[in-house]
């Protein structure tokens, strides 16, 4: 059975279809890569899978539930984490103060300390958890994001373009991490970077003009012509 | 440790000063406190959750008018009077809460303004009851509370450091509490607290009736210890006012609050003795607050010296 | 007087209302519209046209003394409002919160710097012409209709000239907005900043003259109106709500939509206060001010979805 599923997902702005009748599963534990042109839809779905954005028609369901009707805070205690395109913490605390934050809402008590720490851990900030989180360099606070992630336990992580602005050796480690997290947490990720999709994902899914164009795994989205003519266009479409 | 140190400190101080201060200053120090607790309730929604109300007089007359008309009317005691006073304070901003939050920024100032203005206007209206503009000096009945008489200097002193206790202890602990640490972070970036699974708009609302509620308390003991309801603290110049003290002492410090309502009563009343115009000061004192210190005196202070000041 | 003729009293007055007001919130609708500034130090310039204009007509008599004070006071009060703009508002970079706690304290500024050189007296100044009209009135009598002279119904011939007067300085504002250079760089500023800079529309000037612009339209509706209502250091509050009013009724920043509460609230105030007491008219008006913002924060006729 499908962790998320989404059937006939619309959303119009102001007459233009944004997302047209998108239907999608994530089965458990699989990473899945969404790329797509800019203004294909991406975000516009991903915001309404997470709640951010009321769909104009069609119907989403998490483990089970339908949630199409769930505000966002609700579907995140269902189990959804989401971390967010351009990098959004709380820029006037402390790291802890931001993981303590993310945390709170699966533990209280005794257990918080020990579950900051570890999330913070895991990504390597543990050294930095007294800083205030304003001050830190762009690459570290893109992995503090990721740490609010993993410190909720979510079941669905959502990773919107988690690798953008971020060095090669960053980028190394962050795929060592989400190698580490397969299995563990089913990971939805949104990403440009196509050597980091052909490297991480199990299934990829494309997405162009509102629809979804392909879906298959890395091999098979690479070799599909389609694909190369409505999204990877030109000749330098490999490296992007 | 050392928080909670600077805050009983403080207290202690302020107690000393009930033995030590000539009447002049024992009297003025007794108002300033009531008015810091205002600003206290003021600086919980604005200081710490980011929300610029411009219609706070409506609660601290809310409180003011629950308990004189109380008093005056249904011949409550002080102690009843009191508590309708606070009632009325939570539920008022209760409503305001649930309409006013429906919005953001700019109108949010100007929703708050406006109830603020139809509640003036109201007690205006009612002035059979309320006396209108003159107001109404609260019967002695209404003064005395367990046994005290509120309208003599000692007890009134007492009274007010209480009230400040109460507000500054309880501000302490809900900012470090959990609850309060979310209001910051709300204050900070609200649509992420969101995707982080809190309900944003509870905790807002949470937040604009316990800001509301203190405010009440502290409009419906001023009216007691100070022995006159007037329609002067429902007016937009209320409502101005604890803004003009937060920023000044510090929005988001928890001592901010007392600071700048010190600072600001002694400024006024050094400058009113030179002149009627003594609004003056408040006016130069926003744009300057505004245009050079942003973050107030104790901002200032955990900027440059101490960091983790509440 | 019978219900008709008194309605028809309460329709004038409500006119002359409603044209100084529309005047007032032109100019608060500009500013906020152009430059998403919240003004609230606006009914203070509204003040300062109106003691400005006692002093000139004190220092010049006669009707020329009015006629310099309709020049002077809005040009004085632009002047000061782009002093404000310069000095104050482009420090904060416009930002909403900080701007409005900035006029607020520009308010209180004002206004007790009036009541330090100019006095807590109301003073009146003189009408340069005001010759009374009597209005007739229809009424059936016992042999069929005939025109009557109701006692009480009637105007003032400066007050038809003030309704007359506010109409041509709102067109001559909407030719400027819609003809005129500045006028288009003034509407490109308010459609899209960032592209207006990138096109090389010096957005800072243009803020400075908007301010200055929506100070003299309040400064000039006060000196049409200072003849009726005399001058008073306090007399600004009213006109800021009423102009809040009408802005949030018409929808935020839009000028047709302004101009539209204005004639309906200066009406509907004209018409309630004279049958119902002016407090409870101005309860009903606040609160719907607040519920308009709330539910349709578009305006009442405002389009929806920006």
């Amino acid at each position: 059975m499908s962790l998320l599923s989404v059937r006939g997902l619309t959303r119009d702005f102001d007459g233009l279809r944004a997302v047209d009748g998108v239907d999608f599963d994530l089965t458990p534990g699989e990473v899945r890569a969404l790329i797509g042109p800019n203004g294909a839809g991406k975000t516009t779905l991903v915001g309404m899978i997470a709640g951010r954005i009321v769909p104009s028609s069609g119907r989403v369901t998490f483990d089970g539930r339908d949630i199409t009707r769930l505000p966002a805070h609700r579907r995140m205690r269902l189990g959804m984490a989401y971390t967010f395109q351009i990098t959004s913490i709380f820029a006037g605390l402390s790291v802890s103060e931001n993981v303590t934050l993310a945390a709170r809402r699966r533990v209280r008590g005794a257990g918080l300390a020990g579950a900051v720490t570890q999330a913070l851990t895991r990504v390597g900030l543990e050294g930095r958890a007294d800083q205030v989180a304003g001050d830190l360099a762009y690459g570290h606070q893109r992995l503090l994001e990721i740490a609010m992630g993993l410190v909720q336990r979510p079941r669905l992580l959502i990773l919107d373009e988690p690798t953008q602005g971020l060095s090669d050796g960053e980028i190394a480690g962050f795929q060592d991490l989400v190698r580490d997290l397969a299995g563990e947490v089913t990971i939805l990720l949104i990403e440009h970077n196509m050597a980091v999709v052909m490297a991480l994902a199990h299934r990829v899914t494309v997405m162009a003009a509102g629809h979804i164009l392909a879906e298959g795994t890395p091999a098979e989205i690479h070799a599909n012509r389609a694909v190369q003519a409505a999204y990877l266009g030109g000749t330098d479409a490999a490296d992007r | 440790m050392k928080v909670l140190a600077l805050h009983l400190g403080l207290l202690a101080l302020l107690l000393a000063a009930h033995f030590l201060l000539p009447a002049y200053h024992h009297g003025n120090l007794a108002r300033v406190m009531v008015l810091a607790s205002y600003a206290l309730a003021y600086n919980l929604l604005f200081g710490y959750t980011g929300l610029l109300s411009l219609g706070h007089a409506l609660f601290f007359a809310a409180g003011m008018y629950g308990m004189g008309l109380g008093v005056q009317h249904l011949g409550l005691g002080a102690g009843a009077g009191l508590l309708l006073g606070i009632a009325s304070g939570a539920v008022v901003s209760g409503l305001v809460a649930a309409l006013a939050l429906r919005t953001s920024g700019v109108a949010f100032m100007i929703v708050t303004l406006m109830f603020a203005q139809a509640g003036f206007l109201t007690i205006l209206h009612f002035g059979e009851w309320t006396r209108g503009d003159e107001g109404f000096v609260l019967v002695q009945a209404g003064r005395t509370l367990l046994g005290l008489d509120l309208s003599a200097p000692g007890p009134r002193y007492l009274a007010a450091l209480a009230l400040f206790s109460v507000c500054l202890l309880l501000s302490l602990a809900l900012v470090r509490a959990p609850f309060g640490r979310v209001l910051v972070a709300i204050r900070e970036n609200e649509e992420r607290v969101r995707m982080l699974g809190y309900d944003t708009q509870a905790h807002r609302f949470a937040a604009m009736v316990a800001s509301g509620t203190m405010a009440a308390a502290a409009g419906a003991v001023y009216g007691m210890l100070f022995g006159y309801v007037g329609a002067t603290f429902a007016s937009v110049q209320y409502s101005i006012l604890p803004l003009l003290w937060v920023l000044l002492g510090g929005a988001g410090t928890v001592l901010g609050p007392f600071i700048g309502t010190l600072f600001m009563f002694y400024l006024i009343d050094l400058s009113s003795g030179l002149t009627t115009a003594y609004m003056l000061i408040a006016g130069v004192a926003l744009v300057a607050l505004t245009l050079f210190a942003p973050q107030g005196i104790m901002g200032e202070v955990r900027r440059r010296l101490w960091r983790g000041l509440p | 007087m019978e219900f008709g003729p008194h309605l028809m009293l309460a329709t004038l007055e409500g006119a002359v209302t409603a044209a100084v007001l529309a005047l007032t919130a032109a100019g608060l609708s500009l500013v906020f519209g152009v430059m998403r500034v919240v003004n609230i130090a606006h009914g203070e310039f509204f003040m300062l046209g109106a003691v400005l204009a006692w002093w000139v007509t004190q220092a010049v008599a006669g009707p020329w003394g009015f006629a310099l004070a309709l020049v002077i006071a809005p040009l004085l009060v632009g002047a000061l409002a782009v002093v404000a703009d310069v000095t104050i508002l482009k420090r904060l970079s416009y930002d909403p919160e900080r701007t409005i706690v900035a006029t607020i304290g520009l308010l209180y500024i004002l206004q007790q710097l009036t009541l330090m050189t100019y006095g807590p007296d109301a003073r009146p100044v003189v009408a340069p012409f005001n010759t009374r009209i009597a209005l007739p009135w229809l009424e059936r009598g016992a042999d069929g209709w005939a025109l009557i002279w109701p006692w009480g119904l009637g105007t003032t011939t400066y007050k038809l000239a003030v309704i007359g007067a506010a109409a041509a300085v709102l067109c001559a504002l909407w030719l400027f907005l819609a003809r005129t250079r500045a006028g288009l760089v003034m509407r490109a500023t308010q459609a899209d900043r960032e592209m207006a800079t990138a096109f090389g529309v010096p957005v800072e000037r243009v803020y400075a003259l908007t301010f200055g612009l929506g100070a003299a339209l309040a400064a000039l509706a006060a000196v049409l109106i200072v003849p009726i209502q005399q001058a008073h250091y306090l007399m600004g509050a009213d006109p800021l709500l009423l102009s809040f009013i009408v802005v949030i009724i018409g929808g935020l920043g839009s000028l047709p939509g302004t101009l539209v509460a204005a004639v309906l609230i200066g009406l509907s105030d004209g018409i309630i206060s004279v049958f119902f007491s002016p407090t409870l008219a101005k309860i009903l008006a606040t609160l719907l001010v607040a519920l308009v913002l709330v539910f349709r924060p578009q305006g009442l006729f405002g389009a929806r979805g920006r």
